[in-house]
């Protein structure tokens, strides 16, 4: 029997039973479909972190307080306890490191910016000139924080684009007041605004930010120093040169900051931008792994309908193995009748599957589901993975009910009515 | 052409032994139209599956024009009944949901034969179905059934067809218009044809007459149509 005549007689079999045919796909669709849909998901999530990261900058090394030298407050409430202080900044850029290209410190703190009877919450950074450059902020009007304003206590402040969207609408924001209240409203001060930032896409932050000189804030705020006089900081960002070792880099910086700080243990963490994204990427993968897994279970359901179906239509169809095994069907000849048959509807099943799958993954990119925006990455290796398990387990749950036709006796089934 | 020497089948069922062929031996040549008879349990229908390699013997020979076939493979009982027998069964025995043309078309896709639509038409016009090609089982009249069985036996060119009980689902004048049919094949077609049957008017069909009864071989007419005696060897390059 030729592959064309079992495909045909497959064929005619599954059209026969049209709607058992169509249900018994169901399983099988969904699981093929879900495999796609889910691993785009995952890999889209995995996509958005990435990118977001990479968006802060480029060959960064961020340098935190330590989590044990950190309160659970957050905020400003952390500028109490950082030992991160803005001479350290100044030692890592003075120290010579032909790989550290730029150093910046910050402090980061919850505002609410105030422009007329408009109102914004917004996270304020405290920083100095260089940040655009090391964090790669465009300036989409006016200017960011110059040099001059470094050492002046200015205060100035550069708007991220939702900030000033929301402030001043179609206004052009350059050279007017701007007030960011602090501590919960207790300190309101006015800033000029002297520049706004080019809108970031994705979830970056720096749309809902407001940057202004750190010497402004310190002159104001006596408790942001420390006994010994150093300006207190919760980030420092060092930018190396591409292509440079950063793990080298960060255990010179690292051996720097134990040095300064007289400890043997590190009261910081130090990450280069890379751990990030393997962190990022390890958590989408894990990710992407869950919701596969689940996927992949409903396949194997899929497939075990595929199997329960074949048995059925085997027992159903005994008279016809009968009539078939006595006009001279061997019982390969059998076999290969209903792995096919399996084969066939899987294979059906899993393209349709690839079909809705891709559908569906296309149809939620950029969706807002609540406030994130779905992002799918439609793999090739998903598709490839969901449709050879669907044809392969189409493949195994033809051959046992295959097998059970093949001892079927010819001459019981023929007296089968 | 056919040769069965001392075969013995015994069925089990639960603890009692049913020897339903206790040492049957019987030759039957090219040409012969031979009824089998005997009652239900007689061994004529277990008989019949041997003969047709749908069963085997647990002793004794089985020469199928001269070649011991009683201990071939299953897949090679498969391959050798498909072109060496054709089978009319009393049910009828047709798929459902195919044309009469398909289903004569049945054994061939089996043998890889190529042409498979022209033989098949060709069987049906033998039979007198040309006009019935397109129709499914449920569009054709239980006589129009049988004779669409009967292509399908013949569209292979066996050596031998096999007919269990072929009137046994039919009225008497519709089972008389297939016994003819039969005879037909017989005598202008040098078709050599087994029949199964417990009733004497269509035994009376056939030329010779085999009545057994509890598995052994109690009366033979003996061939008496002039069979042609020299059995011509089975074409094995066709597989």
């Amino acid at each position: 029997m030729s592959v064309l005549d079992a495909l045909r007689i497959a064929v005619r079999a599954i059209v026969a039973n049209r709607l058992r045919s169509l249900l018994t796909l169901l399983g099988l669709v969904i699981g093929v479909s879900s495999v796609i849909a889910l691993i785009a998901v995952g890999q889209g999530t995995q996509k958005g972190v990435s990118d977001q990261i990479r968006g802060l900058g480029t060959d960064l090394i961020f340098i935190e307080p330590s989590a044990a030298a950190t309160t659970q407050a957050g905020g400003t409430a952390s500028l109490i306890t950082t030992t991160l202080t803005q001479a350290d900044a100044h030692a890592i850029a003075a120290n010579g490191n032909p790989a550290i290209t730029a150093v910046t410190a910050h402090i980061t703190g919850d505002t609410q910016a105030i422009a007329g009877t408009e109102n914004v919450g917004a996270e304020s950074v405290f920083t100095t000139s260089n940040y655009a450059e090391v964090r790669d902020l465009e300036v989409a009007a006016g200017s960011f924080i110059a040099p001059q304003h470094d050492d002046a206590g200015s205060l100035v402040a550069v708007l991220g684009s939702r900030v000033a969207e929301t402030l001043y609408g179609g206004i052009d924001p350059i050279g007017q007041e701007v007030r960011l209240s602090f501590l919960a409203g207790r300190v309101v001060f006015g800033f000029t605004v002297i520049g706004v930032l080019e809108e970031i896409g994705g979830a970056a932050d720096a749309n809902d930010q407001v940057f202004v000189p750190i010497t402004g804030l310190a002159n104001r705020f006596r408790f942001l120093y420390t006994p010994t006089g150093d300006l207190r900081v919760t980030q420092i960002d060092v930018q190396t040169t591409p292509g440079a070792d950063t793990e080298e880099v960060k255990q010179q910086v690292t051996d720097l900051l134990l040095f300064r700080h007289n400890r043997s243990d590190p009261d910081f963490t130090i990450e280069s931008q890379d751990d990030l994204l393997d962190a990022a990427s390890e958590v989408a993968n894990t990710l992407s792994i869950l919701l596969g897994s689940i996927a992949g279970i409903s396949l194997l359901v899929g497939g075990i309908g595929v199997m329960n179906i074949m048995l059925v239509s085997v027992t159903e169809r005994t008279r016809e193995i009968g009539i078939r095994r006595a006009v001279g069907a061997t019982g390969a000849d059998i076999v290969n009748q209903f792995v096919t048959e399996a084969l066939a509807l899987s294979v059906f099943g899993g393209v349709l599957g690839i079909v809705i799958g891709v559908v569906a993954s296309l149809l939620v990119d950029g969706q807002t589901v609540g406030d994130q925006e779905m992002t799918t990455v439609i793999q090739a290796w998903s598709i490839a993975a969901a449709f050879g398990v669907a044809a392969g387990i189409g493949l195994l749950s033809g051959l046992y009910p295959a097998w059970r036709a093949t001892v079927i006796d010819p001459i019981a089934a023929l007296r089968n009515e | 052409m056919i040769r069965l020497d001392g075969v013995r089948k015994t069925f089990t069922a639960g603890e009692t032994k049913i020897h339903a062929l206790d040492g049957v031996s019987l030759e039957i040549d090219r040409g012969e139209f031979v009824a089998i008879m005997g009652q239900s349990g007689s061994g004529k229908s277990t008989m019949m599956n041997i003969i047709g390699l749908l069963d085997r013997p647990d002793e004794g020979a089985y020469l199928l024009s001269g070649r011991n076939v009683a201990s071939l493979s299953e897949h090679a009982r498969a391959r050798l009944r498909g072109k060496a027998f054709g089978f009319v069964f009393q049910s009828y025995s047709l798929l459902p949901r195919m044309s009469a043309l398909e289903q004569v078309e049945l054994p061939l896709i089996y043998q890889g034969v190529r042409d498979r639509r022209r033989r098949a038409a060709e069987a049906l016009v033998r039979v007198g179905l040309a006009e019935r090609i397109g129709h499914r089982p449920t569009q054709l009249s239980g006589g129009e059934q049988q004779r669409v069985a009967i292509a399908r036996s013949l569209v292979v060119d066996p050596l031998v067809v096999l007919a269990d009980e072929p009137t046994g689902a039919l009225d008497t004048a519709t089972g008389h218009e297939v016994m003819t049919l039969l005879s037909d094949l017989v005598d202008q077609h040098g078709m050599t044809i087994i029949l199964v049957t417990h009733e004497p008017e269509v035994a009376a069909f056939a030329h010779r007459t085999v009545r057994m009864r509890d598995g052994q071989i109690i009366e033979d007419t003996g061939a008496s149509n002039g069979a042609i005696a020299r059995s011509a060897p089975i074409d094995e390059s066709a597989s």
